[in-house]
């Protein structure tokens, strides 16, 4: 299979799932279902193709900065750019092709370990979610057409290589969750609906802004002679660019984005994607969302449009802004540690099971930014590999269990029509297999060793141990914080003897298909974490590392140092060359 | 066939340790899956597991190799950190194998008696199953990432065992009482782990790199000092010492096996384990040892006090196991400068006895509470030897093990321990603790008589005086509970829970129940004798059994123990004679206040009215607890729940309402509609312009 059809059947299938939706009349419900569940598996399947082609020994398993320069563009006689060679790179995932010259936008696909592994769970998530969505009754055909464009959306978002596809695709994704939560939610989804909306429209304010930035920031071009542009041909970087893996290049190579933008850059992109993740103090529209929207599209929240929050950190605001991230680094740790515990404590006095399982998602999404965040560069670089495999890891831990908890909760609401904690009770013995999926999940969530929390939380710490050990120290309290929270609820939920909800059926065979592939994922990840995950996700999580890492290092400390005394100032013009902290002339002469 | 013992012969117990843990396991899991075929035989997978897994744990006692650690497989690994699972087989490890997996054993066949019936039989076996897997993976590891994992790992174990009558309220906040509390000694052997890795070369955690003695020698000050204070942190925890006990008497809600197994023979030596483990390490803080031994100290008499006044007795053997814990610290802590060697192996020693005879206590007295319908509260029944003569012998055998009577096991591991810490207290006198020895050593003696007591007053309270069986209409019944036992009245969920026991009230346990009773007094019998650790009685030992203190030299060939300085052995015929004396005066006095009716405990009960009351509720430490931590930790919970709505996002909301309010306040009000007023605007507009101009 070619690279191009591989990656664009990624997002199309799903979209063009939805069309057949569509073209199905509106009374044939089972139809359009099983349709569906056709689009999503089959998209899974491809995302398992992708695969295992990227672990085999073919040519996909190299660098990303090493695949895209096989694949280049070149100006054909009338002056438009084509793909000069459609078999030069073949099969090692990446495609690109000219979208919009005159912006030099591109139609640029590619897959490394970081955002195929996310790709997977995209996939799967899918595939439970659309299996969870059976008992949805209402409006049958629109649903399933907008849950499939979801679907598309969030696989555009995780391939694309270029900016402004990567942009198209975060905004696309907003209008089918908007009316997902806003049609099928509860009884206040459309106070939740644009409260999401207008949040995340927000936050991609910040990231359009750190993009244009990006684009038309003329900088030093001394340093940038040795990259490869779209064309493959080397010459000065110019800006005028949304290409990731050439501006990753540029800004972790040459002094071109020197410290004061990359700061602003690094704070937009910050703020755009914590909105996203979410983290405190960003993180309200959350819990409404959650308890509004319906259970299937609660999983693909937790489970997924979290990670793209995540995604955004480790793929953009950290390699196109090292140095931002950087100067930033203990006051994003900070932030992390303090979502951390802050999530933990609010999850504990809820009494709405929905909520409480949205706030342990900030809890643990803090995770993802303190290994991010814990930049021990100076001393021991190496380490922080750990702190973003740590990250990482918990972006796929926590798709597995915070899906799979939403999915519990679901399952006890259609039951029960309640999730007040205070009137749910005695489950275990009502519905005990229930009560067996629960626990193990609950307790991967929870971070128990031999499940797939542990791993995360673990190289999270140690790596924030090695920055700050008061940092470290505090995360490390959650381990007794998220205890608490998560065994009291399972006591007020499964221990215990009820009379009201005596006779609920336990899980029927639907919701244990759901079920059984996230709790065997929560064992598996635990036990087996390197064969399933580490080994092909870290390689690219050290390409990051490196990057980010040399960035520090090499343009350089001393160049912070002085910048430091003083605080990143705005420039006056984004297209004037106006500021140029002295990055840049130690840059050039270090490499 | 021969073909067949030419492959045992060569077969390495030590390459195939990882048999040890996988076999229960591997029966957990064929009782777990196979729950609905097996029912009432869901035990057999995971008996025949566990014994297994104890003859292989005796053939690995005998190829015990301290160097050697095989790797099982990979685990972790991301740039230079790498986390095998590897197992090490050295003597100390050995030793704790064979002790689990033996009274695993038993405690499994015994539960096959006491468990029949119930419900849950299969998740009950699953469960031990699981246990097992833990507590071997446990001592096991080279590692202690992976001895962390494993130490979580019988943590839930244990919270789901203590929880396993799941429907009852009481059985369920005493399971998370007992993870929560756990989960905060967790928190400090993790941030040992972590600082231990920032600390050692090659940030190796494997046992063999840390405790060896170049790496010891180059650690820094700080490290010296917090690292062993953090391992003696989760130590408390998991070995219920003050202050982290309090799960542990809560946790005799779970079903008697349970609290013979796991909380008194097994998991809660854990953190023992640990700090022998890690003796190597400790000894570097003489500091720090002089904590543990005074923790230990002050645990042993105040849940000693405790036991004196309780009467369910079940809580007497709970406080009475946080007591020996107690003990075994003790002996620990007393490991100072060339004592270091002979005080952990009088510790763990005393760890190793203990097992058998509280193991031994605990199924006696399930073995009761099977007989009496459930009822463990010591005021409801007595004098029962006659209709129990098995489990009133076999008590008395543990009993007098516990209260340290010659020649029981006890007498021998608890003398170890205070002749430690009188070596102890000549040792550490050039560093001024000498008299912080002294002083615990006197404190331990009259623990000894406190112990001597409380399990004299148990054993009379329940087998002596006029016989007495329960009744609905005792005083002390609870009164929401008319005799069922296990909180449960509601007809439908007693008849689950209880099946057992009630058919048969009064009448003597099953041979699968009491087989396990004698054998276990057997070990409590003999143990101390035979693998007694000092010379003293090496003639008598080798005269009969052909053995000379087996123990101290299989415990020699513990990896990184050659670091510990070892003195010669002393022999205190004093310590001996007043422990003794002691243990028998405590004896007599329960025999003279319980043996028959008396006035005499009722008097002293009013006499010392304040002592009395704050001993039989516990100190009031469970409460103080609850204020401190508890509530402390809810307020806070509902303050950030607080500020999450009216500050975080009202400032959001608000913010969101701004351009709204701006548009209507301040805009909206000039798109009036009237012509005039957008004439006017207009002029007005262009007269500034042109002033502007103008002044330009």
């Amino acid at each position: 299979m070619s690279d191009n059809l591989l990656l664009t059947s990624l997002w199309l299938l799903p979209l063009i799932g939805m069309v057949g939706v569509l073209a199905v009349p509106r009374r044939s419900e089972a139809a359009i279902k099983y349709l569906a569940l056709a689009a999503t598996i089959i998209t899974f399947v491809v995302t398992l193709i992708a695969l295992g082609l990227y672990v085999g020994d073919g040519p996909s398993s190299a660098p990303l900065q090493d695949r895209v320069i096989h694949n280049v563009l070149q100006k054909d006689g009338s002056g438009a750019l084509t793909i000069a060679d459609e078999s030069a790179g073949e099969g090692d995932l990446v495609v690109r092709r000219s979208w919009i010259p005159y912006f030099n936008i591109q139609y640029y696909l590619g897959l490394d370990g970081i955002s195929l592994s996310l790709v997977v769970l995209t996939g799967l998530i899918s595939v439970l979610a659309c299996l969870a969505s059976w008992n949805i009754t209402k409006q049958v055909k629109g649903y399933y057409a907008l849950f499939l464009l979801l679907v598309a959306s969030m696989m555009g978002v995780f391939v694309s290589l270029d900016l402004f596809l990567f942009y198209v695709f975060f905004e696309v994704m907003l209008l089918p969750m908007y009316f997902l939560i806003g049609i099928w939610g509860g009884p206040d989804r459309e106070y939740a609906a644009i409260k999401f909306l207008l949040y995340t429209l927000f936050g991609s304010v910040f990231i359009l802004v750190a993009v244009l930035i990006l684009f038309f920031w003329s900088g030093d071009t001394t340093g940038a002679q040795s990259l490869y542009n779209a064309t493959g041909q080397v010459q000065p970087f110019t800006g005028h660019s949304f290409d990731i893996v050439e501006l990753t290049g540029v800004a972790t190579k040459t002094g071109y984005y020197g410290l004061g933008i990359q700061s602003w850059v690094f704070v937009l992109f910050l703020i755009g994607f914590l909105i996203k993740l979410p983290s405190f103090p960003f993180h309200t529209w959350l819990p409404d969302a959650h308890v509004e929207a319906p259970t299937p599209i609660s999983m693909i929240l937790a489970g997924i449009l979290l990670k793209i929050g995540g995604y955004g950190l480790i793929r953009l605001a950290w390699p196109l802004a090292p140095l931002g991230a950087h100067y930033w680094a203990y006051f994003v740790a900070a932030l992390g540690v303090f979502s951390i515990l802050y999530g933990a404590l609010v999850a504990m006095a809820q009494t709405d099971f929905k909520k409480l399982v949205a706030y342990s998602s900030v809890s643990h999404m803090g995770y993802v930014t303190l290994g991010l965040a814990a930049m021990n560069l100076l001393t021991s670089p190496q380490y922080y590999a750990y702190g973003v495999n740590g990250a990482m890891f918990m972006m796929l831990a926590h798709g597995i269990t915070s899906a799979g908890m939403f999915f519990l909760v679901g399952v006890i609401y259609d039951r029960a029509h309640t999730r007040d904690l205070n009137k749910l009770g005695g489950l275990n013995n009502i519905m005990p297999l229930y009560g067996a999926i629960s626990y193990v999940i609950f307790f991967g969530s929870m971070g128990l060793p031999g499940l797939c929390g542990f791993v995360a939380e673990f190289f999270v710490v140690v790596a924030a141990f090695n920055y700050s050990k008061l940092l470290a120290v505090l995360a490390a309290t959650a381990v007794v914080l998220t205890a608490g929270y998560i065994l009291w609820t399972l006591q007020r939920v499964f221990l215990g003897r009820s009379e009201t909800w005596k006779g609920l059926p336990d899980m029927d065979l639907r919701e244990i298909v759901v079920a059984v592939p996230l709790v065997v994922l929560t064992i598996a990840m635990g036990v087996f974490p390197n064969t399933l995950v580490l080994s092909w996700v870290s390689p690219s999580v050290g390409e990051m590392v490196n990057s980010v890492v040399t960035a520090a290092r090499e343009l350089n400390v001393s160049a912070i140092r002085t910048v430091e005394k003083t605080a990143p100032r705005i420039p006056d013009s984004i297209s004037a060359p106006s500021t140029r902290p002295a990055v840049a002339s130690r840059a050039s002469g270090s490499l | 066939m021969s073909d067949f013992f030419v492959r045992v012969s060569h077969f390495s117990f030590v390459q195939n340790v990882w048999m040890i843990p996988c076999l229960p396991l591997l029966g957990a899991l064929i009782a777990a899956l196979g729950a609905r075929r097996l029912r009432s035989s869901s035990h057999v997978p995971v008996v025949a597991g566990i014994v297994l897994a104890f003859l292989v744990s005796c053939g690995a006692l005998f190829s015990t190799n301290p160097t050697e650690a095989p790797r099982v497989a990979g685990w972790l690994s991301i740039s230079n950190l790498e986390v095998p699972i590897e197992f090490r087989v050295d003597g100390l490890t050995t030793m704790m194998l064979s002790m689990v997996t033996f009274v695993s054993s038993l405690v499994a066949i015994f539960a096959v008696g006491y468990m029949a019936g119930d419900p849950g039989y299969p998740r009950f076996f699953a469960l031990i199953g699981l246990f097992v897997f833990s507590m071997t993976g446990l001592v096991l590891s080279n590692n202690y990432l992976l001895t962390y994992v494993f130490w979580e790992g019988v943590g839930v174990c244990s919270y789901l065992l203590i929880g396993y009558w799941h429907t009852r309220p009481a059985a369920a906040t005493a399971a998370l009482k007992a993870f929560l509390v756990n989960r905060i000694g967790d928190f400090g052997f993790a941030l040992a782990i972590f600082w231990l890795w920032a600390v050692v070369p090659g940030h190796d955690l494997s046992y063999g790199n840390i405790l060896n003695g170049s790496t010891l020698a180059a650690l820094p000050e700080a490290a010296k000092l917090g690292i062993p204070l953090l391992l003696f942190w989760a130590a408390t925890a998991k070995s219920a010492q003050i202050p982290l006990y309090v799960w542990l008497p809560d946790a005799m809600e779970g079903p008697t096996p349970v609290s013979a197994l796991i909380h008194a023979a097994t998991m809660v030596t854990a953190g023992v384990y640990l700090i022998a483990r890690s003796m190597p390490l400790i000894a570097l803080a003489p500091g720090v040892q002089v904590l543990i031994a005074v923790t230990g100290c002050a645990t042993a008499l105040l849940s000693a006090s405790i036991a004196l006044t309780q009467n369910d007795l079940k809580r007497v053997m709970a406080y009475s196991t946080v007591s020996q814990l107690g003990y075994m610290f003790m002996g620990l802590g007393a490991g100072v400068s060339d004592v270091a060697q002979l005080a952990v192996v009088a510790a763990m020693f005393h760890l190793f006895t203990h097992a058998f005879f509280k193991a031994l206590l605990f199924l006696a007295s399930g073995s009761v509470m099977h007989a009496m319908g459930d009822v463990i509260d010591m005021r409801r029944f007595g004098g029962l030897r006659r209709r129990l003569p098995i489990t009133h012998l076999t008590f008395a055998v543990g009993g007098l093990a516990l209260a340290g009577i010659f020649p029981f096991a006890g007498f021998f591991s608890k003398d170890e321990i205070l002749l430690a810490l009188k070596s102890a207290s000549h040792s550490a006198a050039g560093q001024g603790w000498g008299w912080v020895y002294l002083l615990i050593y006197w404190v331990a003696l009259v623990t000894v008589l406190m112990t001597a007591f409380y399990t004299a007053r148990a054993y009379f309270m329940t087998f002596w005086g006029p016989e007495k069986l329960p009744s609905p209409d005792d005083p002390e019944a609870p009164r929401t509970e008319p005799g069922s036992g296990h909180g449960d009245h509601e007809p439908h969920g007693a008849s689950q829970d209880e099946t057992h026991g009630h058919d048969h009230v009064g009448e003597e346990s099953p041979l699968v129940m009491t087989l396990p009773l004698v054998i276990l007094a057997v070990c409590a019998l003999l143990a101390g004798i035979v693998f007694g650790p000092t010379p003293r009685f090496e003639v008598l030992a080798r005269s009969i059994f052909g053995l000379t203190h087996p123990f101290e030299h299989h415990l020699q060939k513990t990896f990184g123990w050659e670091l510990l300085g070892h003195g010669e052995h002393g022999f205190d015929l004093a310590t001996a004679g007043i422990s003794t004396v002691g243990g028998l005066l405590g004896i007599g006095l329960a025999c003279w206040f319980y043996a028959t009716e008396s006035s005499i405990p009722g008097w002293l009960a009013t006499r010392f009215r304040s002592l009395y009351e704050a001993s039989f509720n516990k100190f009031y430490v469970d409460e103080v607890y609850d204020w401190v931590v508890v509530k402390a930790t809810w307020a806070l919970a509902r303050i950030c729940e607080f500020l999450d709505i009216y500050l975080v996002d009202q400032l959001v909301i608000g913010i969101a309402k701004l351009p709204r309010k701006l548009a209507k306040d301040l805009l909206a009000g000039y798109q009036n509609g009237l012509i005039q007023f957008y004439a006017a605007v207009s002029a007005l507009g262009v007269a500034v312009l042109l002033f502007i101009l103008l002044l330009f």
